[in-house]
């Protein structure tokens, strides 16, 4: 019965949806899949640690926290505000396409621009406030402040995700590549696959647009109360 | 050299991560509520990050059920903060005015800087796409020239942009140290789940999950059909990474297992195929709290209400139309 090796997946479906603790129902997953595939629990505990510990690299924002805290406590959020408010016409949406087309190109070529933490956070989110604000002339409500962090947050992993492989020697296109070549297509090059993904990337970026903009007109008609 | 820059260096920028941790923890103990559970979860945590490397693997894997307890039995809680109030910051940021974005900045151009270095065991480089110069060497023979490593580029960026901040704004110590720690408890336990879902896919793939489902797949599917061998290898991917909450790990297993037989073999271009079917894996990421340093972390980051949700809930639409020009796509430039 292989089929009991997805019972991993089950747990996390069934955990989620009852919104029990995040934490404990990823490591019960992991450690009853382990387990049930025939793994003791010091193979699955030393699995669980090692590549736990080789992905510190995703967690390495918190170094970042300390920047954060002194440049809010020092007024960044209430001076991008008055910039903003200087801009004409200035919108959350206009902020938001300027910044997916940024996003997307530093991706496209591989420079370590964007994230949640070192832009959204400090720069994007607040400029796309301030804009929105403005536009509106009065207070955002609850309601509108979620769906710009949301957007804002999505417009960074939109960039991120469908520009980055048109650089040749991403990780993801080196992968791709590596596929490939193991059945059996031995003279694929990186940049003809990296070539195939520039159509995605345009897509994308011009889809980020209508959805950001989109938004910047149901403000305007106030339907979003 | 290598190894300095390889190895050392950023272990060095994972024991800061590792210090910023144990703030939290020393600041936990002036918690009204689990202060031990609290202190003890920031505690572990600054463990694995300053020592990863030379704890056994097993013992690791023991503290992380111990913080899966801790936290199932609610015992890591957010504690109380004195928040700087609106006027004093509008007063600082008069004061300060628009130096303020330079920290903020010098983050991204920092990153831009050291994205064009890449260093071999005697010489650092300048490299941009196919040319490399030489920028200083220290004689002897070089091997192998490899870009800087993530956590040492990050971590760079990030210091310089520190000292910049305190150059510029003169913080109080006590301050940030409690505004760090205020930041670090908000985000919460969910700052380790990126790391932990990693960690779980890994167990997923030596338990053979990937090839049980693609068999699946595949034993429903009627091959020679192009239509739907190209809608169910980029539905196949869009699923199987929502469960691992990772691309790169569907991509290989569900390329051999359906993208293959069903798609490529039938006469498909192997590399627009390939280029699509890992977007369209993407497009998977987008919708799966299992990605969760794109899709929860960002909601404790930005402080939205929906603390899981609010991201994907704007990510839906967008995944949802991208799935739909995927297979678009494949059909019409694939073939």
């Amino acid at each position: 019965m292989e089929y009991i090796t997805l019972i991993g997946i089950l747990i996390i479906v069934v955990g989620f949806a009852l919104k029990l603790d995040v934490l404990a129902v990823v490591i019960v997953s992991g450690i009853v899949t382990g387990l049930v595939s025939g793994m003791n629990i010091v193979e699955v505990l030393e699995i669980l640690g090692e590549s736990f510990v080789s992905n510190r690299l995703m967690s390495i924002f918190l170094i970042i926290f300390p920047v954060i805290a002194i440049i809010e406590r020092y007024g960044l959020k209430e001076r991008a505000a008055y910039l903003i408010g200087k801009i004409k016409n200035a919108s959350a949406g206009k902020v938001l396409c300027i910044y997916s087309v940024v996003r997307s190109a530093a991706s496209a070529l591989n420079v370590r621009i964007g994230g949640h933490v070192q832009f959204v956070r400090p720069l994007i989110l607040p400029m796309s406030e301030a804009a929105a604000q403005k536009a509106k002339g009065e207070e955002l409500t609850e309601k509108e402040d979620e769906e710009i962090k949301g957007l804002a947050a999505a417009v960074e992993n939109y960039g991120n995700f469908f520009a980055q492989n048109v650089f040749p020697a991403s990780s993801g296109v080196v992968l791709i590549q590596g596929t490939l070549v193991g059945l059996g297509f031995k003279d694929m090059t990186l940049s003809m696959i990296s070539s195939s993904a520039i159509y995605i990337a345009l897509i994308s970026v011009a889809l980020t647009f209508v959805q950001v903009l989109w938004f910047d007109i149901k403000m305007k008609k106030g339907g979003n109360k | 050299m290598t190894e300095f820059l390889g190895v050392y260096l950023p272990e060095f920028f994972y024991v800061l991560c590792g210090l910023v941790s144990f703030d939290a923890a020393i600041r936990a103990t002036k918690n009204e509520k689990a202060k031990i559970g609290t202190s003890l979860f920031w505690c572990i945590l600054g463990i694995i990050f300053m020592f990863g490397k030379l704890i056994p693997s097993v013992v690791t894997g023991g503290l992380l059920v111990i913080m899966g307890c801790l936290t199932a039995t609610k015992q890591v809680k957010m504690g109380k903060f004195v928040e700087s109030t609106a006027e004093a910051r509008q007063a600082a940021s008069e004061k300060v005015g628009s130096k303020i974005f330079i920290p903020a900045v010098s983050i991204g151009i920092m990153a831009l800087i050291l994205s064009f270095i890449k260093y071999s065991s005697n010489a650092f480089y300048f490299s941009f796409r196919n040319f490399t110069f030489p920028l200083f060497s220290f004689g002897g023979t070089g091997d192998k020239i490899v870009a800087l490593d993530g956590a040492v580029m990050t971590g760079t960026a990030c210091l310089v942009a520190l000292i910049l901040a305190i150059v510029i704004c003169k913080p109080r110590v006590s301050e940030t140290r409690s505004d760090t720690s205020r930041l670090l408890m908000q985000v919460g336990a969910s700052c380790l789940l990126p790391q932990l879902l990693g960690a779980l896919g890994e167990v997923f793939k030596v338990a053979g999950v990937g090839e049980v489902i693609s068999k699946i797949i595949s034993s429903v599917v009627p091959s020679g059909n192009i239509v739907i061998g190209v809608i169910v290898y980029v539905l196949g991917m869009v699923i199987f990474t929502m469960i691992m909450g990772n691309a790169f790990a569907a991509f290989t297993v569900i390329t051999i297992g359906i993208g293959y037989p069903f798609v490529i073999a039938q006469g498909g271009n192997p590399a627009v195929i390939g280029a699509l079917g890992m977007t369209a894996g993407y497009c998977g990421t987008l919708m799966t709290p299992m990605a969760a340093n794109f899709n929860i972390v960002p909601c404790a980051v930005l402080e939205t209400k929906d603390q899981k949700w609010a991201v994907i809930k704007a990510q839906l639409p967008m995944a949802l139309i991208m799935i739909v020009i995927h297979i678009i796509l494949m059909l019409v430039l694939g073939f």
